[in-house]
């Protein structure tokens, strides 16, 4: 169950942002914020490595005392950080990669949608309904 | 999968509109049909280019890009592989292809070479597209030398 999903750009700022407990939203914004350093981090040493690893599921990024933040990039270099509540332990890493895998979904439909322009923030209905799917999946 | 053959219908059509509403025929006027064309080609390959790479696994250099535009890319859109790619290892790309399905129908040979450019225009917009979304600024240039021959130059910057 996630508190707080946001889609960001390859030029590092945000297209789509949301949380559930909508008080308090300027920390999971800002936790956002200091994720994407990791995510450069991941990425570049992604390039580096001699593994031939190249999954676009970056896995968790940091664990914080009440909430875990996890990563996932495209092709095209568009971010998708998801950030989950750490007392719910049933959630686990193959589960998360389906979330992401839907939530990359969605965002290519949202990209073939002609009345989008690429770089705008997202405004589809239809993509909210789904982000909001994936944030109340567990009450 | 729709037909192959609908979508170089529907080409045709959008060349023949785009060109038939040209009051003028100087060249002032040809170039704005054939910007035109590839800014619609550019909004398709930048929607194209984040549709197929999804299951693929991430990109690691610009050569990664390239060899995905030829083989998934191109099969995609037309059925068939690009039959060659060159570099000269500082920056530009050659793509080669030997049986282009759009120039096809025009007949093989010399005939036609003039009326050849605006058929290009959309596929060059194309590849400048899915470059973008994967991350290099381009540069996309199209010549025939004989139909259906054709080639384009992509000289991608990050």
């Amino acid at each position: 169950m996630a508190v707080c999903i946001a889609v960001i750009a390859k030029e590092n700022y945000p297209l789509y942002i949301r949380s559930t407990p909508t008080e308090d939203e300027l920390k999971f914004h800002y936790m956002v914020h200091t994720s994407l350093d990791v995510v450069d981090e991941k990425i570049s040493a992604m390039g580096k490595a001699l593994v031939d690893q190249r999954e676009l599921y970056l896995g968790l990024l940091y664990p914080t005392e009440d909430y875990k933040v996890y990563g996932y990039v495209t092709n095209s270099k568009v971010k998708f950080v998801m950030v989950v509540d750490s007392s719910n332990t049933a959630l686990r890493d193959n589960e998360i990669c389906s979330m992401f895998r839907k939530l990359h979904n969605s965002y290519t439909d949202v990209m073939c949608n002609p009345f989008y322009n690429p770089g705008d923030r997202i405004q589809s209905r239809a993509f909210d309904n789904m982000v909001t799917s994936m944030m109340i999946q567990v009450c | 999968m729709a037909d192959a053959v609908l979508f170089e219908f529907l080409h045709t059509e959008m060349v023949a509109e785009l060109w038939a509403r040209d009051p003028d025929p100087g060249s002032g006027g040809k170039k704005k049909s054939l910007s035109v064309l590839e800014g619609l080609g550019f909004r398709v390959g930048q929607a194209l280019g984040e549709r197929l790479p999804r299951e693929t696994l991430a990109f690691r250099e610009e050569l990664d890009a390239l060899k995905f535009l030829c083989k998934d890319l191109w099969a995609a859109m037309f059925q068939k592989h690009m039959d060659g790619l060159r570099t000269n290892h500082q920056g530009t790309y050659v793509l080669q292809d030997n049986s282009f399905p759009l120039l096809i129908t025009m007949g093989s040979g010399s005939q036609y070479l003039e009326e050849a450019p605006k058929f290009l225009a959309f596929t060059c917009g194309l590849l400048c597209g899915a470059l973008h979304t994967l991350g290099f600024q381009s540069l996309v240039t199209a010549s025939v030398a004989a139909l259906p021959a054709c080639k384009s130059l992509g000289s991608p910057q990050v």
